[in-house]
């Protein structure tokens, strides 16, 4: 017989990976000194593709897998990777459709909190690889004429994004994050949350009544005021503090030289 | 973010001929505390190709004072398929940003029309794999702009096809594309164990002098379903007893050869792979000695 050429081979060899119900792709000669076919030793390749692939995963969710349990997290990763093999050599964004993925697997469906924390995970994933920027700080918005606030544009870090949520997501991420006592749950609060990384530390702030409407208002590249109105409208909102936690957060970068600081002699 | 200025082993144009370590992020920041005597320092580049981060952060901080081998997992050097050239552009930006002594990758593919399989699969020794592979290699080191070492590979599985010993794949790969070699030692035993063939007698017969790497890790132990033995790579373990003999056979027929200490899961304290490196380096040194006496005595 002759031997089939390389890309068929692989062909085979691949589809026999992601699929258990396949035999040992033809073409593996059998174990020295033995007849019998090759089905544990080809299992080694099976079980490392799906094995590593959920290590990736459960490394990328760790709040999630807390959630979950052990077991109930690799029987759902191991669905996951059969479902979503990676496309690239580079494993960073790995699991990015599982929040989609999870709307739509039946056993988490009892839990319809459980996609928005896996989002909020991925944001933070995405924020501690994002690239590195120094942020604007409360003491550089300080430094602006007054007059100008109104007017002034904000660039966002490009870590920042905002994820606004139907369900307690700040409050029941990090309770599984271990950051929290865990307590009962009100789970008709609604929370939003920005995720940003000034630093080499990742940053979550659970947002201000009025806080989404504003911080998608500035990420939108809204004006300052414009942003303040577009929020105004909520109950409880405060825009001294929201700003305040949006660049204590880093959300943002600092202006360009548009509006130089006021050296500190002219200032008063 | 520019560099600082390097360290004098950091400014080596070769990794030194000591032990290293694979590089861990749950480590580092002991390493940079107590700056540790370790020889040189290695890592996967596809953990290192996001846009910034604390990743970045400590490689930079680890390169101003160590010497530093990239050891690629994603290139897929034995794919049918071509190789990937967004992924050769980002290893070209690392390469040029952190200015590795040496780069590596493995005899083995591991993409298949576009989909990432995140596994080190075996190939046929064959004329046909070859010339592929061969021709792989060198697109690669033209890319790169440097020569590459290729790691011999673990395997469970052999193919019917094959026509050529691994060892005479190797040498003849080399041979045509001027590439050096990684000799993972641990790889040598888990695959000679598996397929029953004598370990020392594929050392003998290895072209140690094309060696610009060497290898250790720990592997599980498991069997097949006739109760032959079967090794599993795992990375996760100390350096078994039978991979330390046949590093000291290496050793005593070459000489020294930078020699890294793999541990990618279960990771233990950073003490307990220090000390795995330090055992590693006693045996180099100890043959360094032995290279030095016998040269001082002709």
């Amino acid at each position: 017989m002759r031997a089939a050429p390389l890309p068929e081979l692989q062909a085979g060899f691949a589809a026999a990976l992601f699929d258990p119900d396949l035999p040992a792709p033809a073409g593996l000669t059998p174990t020295p000194g033995r007849n019998g076919p090759d089905g544990k030793r080809f299992s080694v390749y099976r079980n490392n593709v799906v094995v590593s692939l959920s290590r990736a995963l459960r490394d990328a969710y760790p709040a999630l897998r807390r959630m979950l349990g052990d077991e109930f997290f690799a029987a759902m990763a191991d669905v996951y990777v059969r479902r979503h093999p990676p496309k690239r050599p580079v494993l960073l964004d790995y699991g990015a459709e599982l929040p989609e993925f999870l709307e739509t697997f039946a056993p988490a469906r009892r839990h319809p909190y459980l996609p928005d924390v896996a989002r909020l995970e991925r944001a933070r994933l995405r924020a501690y690889h994002a690239a590195d920027a120094r942020p604007f700080t409360l003491a550089g918005l300080a430094a602006l004429p007054e007059e100008a606030l109104g007017a002034l544009r904000l660039q966002p870090h490009p870590a920042t994004q905002l994820l606004i949520s139907r369900y307690p997501v700040v409050t029941v991420w990090s309770m599984n994050a271990g950051l929290t006592e865990p307590a009962p749950v009100d789970f008709s609060r609604r929370e939003a949350a920005l995720v940003t990384r000034p630093g080499l530390e990742v940053e979550t702030r659970r947002l201000r009544p009025g806080g989404a409407d504003f911080s998608q208002a500035l990420l939108a590249g809204a004006r300052l005021g414009e942003a303040a109105e577009a929020a105004a409208g909520k109950a409880g909102f405060d825009l001294a503090a929201n700003l305040a936690d949006a660049l204590g957060a880093g959300a943002f970068l600092p202006p360009p030289a548009a509006f130089p600081p006021i050296p500190p002699e002219k200032r008063g | 973010m520019p560099l600082s200025p390097r360290s004098e082993p950091a400014l080596a144009a070769r990794l030194p001929e000591r032990a290293g370590v694979g590089l861990k992020l749950d480590h580092v920041k002991q390493i940079l505390e107590e700056k540790s005597e370790i020889g040189f320092f290695e890592v996967h580049p596809e953990n290192y190709m996001g846009a910034g981060g604390p990743p970045h952060h400590y490689l930079s901080a680890i390169r101003e004072r160590y010497p530093l081998s990239l050891h690629g997992v994603g290139l897929s050097i034995g794919g049918a398929g071509r190789l990937d050239g967004a992924h050769l552009q980002k290893l070209r930006a690392l390469l040029d940003r952190y200015q590795p002594q040496s780069f590596s990758e493995h005899l083995a593919w591991s993409t298949h029309e576009g989909h990432f399989l995140n596994d080190l699969l075996p190939l046929p020794y064959t004329q046909e794999t070859l010339r592929l592979v061969a021709a792989h290699v060198e697109e690669a080191q033209e890319r790169l702009g440097r020569k590459i070492l290729i790691e011999n590979p673990s395997t469970y599985v052999a193919f019917s096809a094959s026509d050529m010993d691994e060892v005479d794949f190797l040498a003849e790969l080399a041979g045509r594309t001027g590439c050096g070699l990684l000799l993972d030692v641990n790889n040598v035993y888990v695959s000679a164990t598996n397929h029953a063939y004598s370990p020392e007698a594929y050392l003998d017969r290895f072209p140690v002098h094309l060696v610009g790497e060497i290898h250790l890790a720990g592997h599980a132990v498991d069997e097949d379903e006739s109760g032959a033995p079967l090794l599993v790579d795992t990375h996760d373990r100390s350096v078994t007893d039978a991979v330390w003999t046949l590093y000291e056979r290496v050793i005593a027929r070459v000489g020294p050869v930078p020699t890294l200490v793999e541990w990618d899961s279960e990771l233990p304290d950073w003490p307990v792979l220090a000390a795995e490196a330090a055992r590693a380096e006693a045996i180099l040194f100890s043959a360094g000695e032995g290279r030095d006496a016998r040269r001082a005595a002709s």
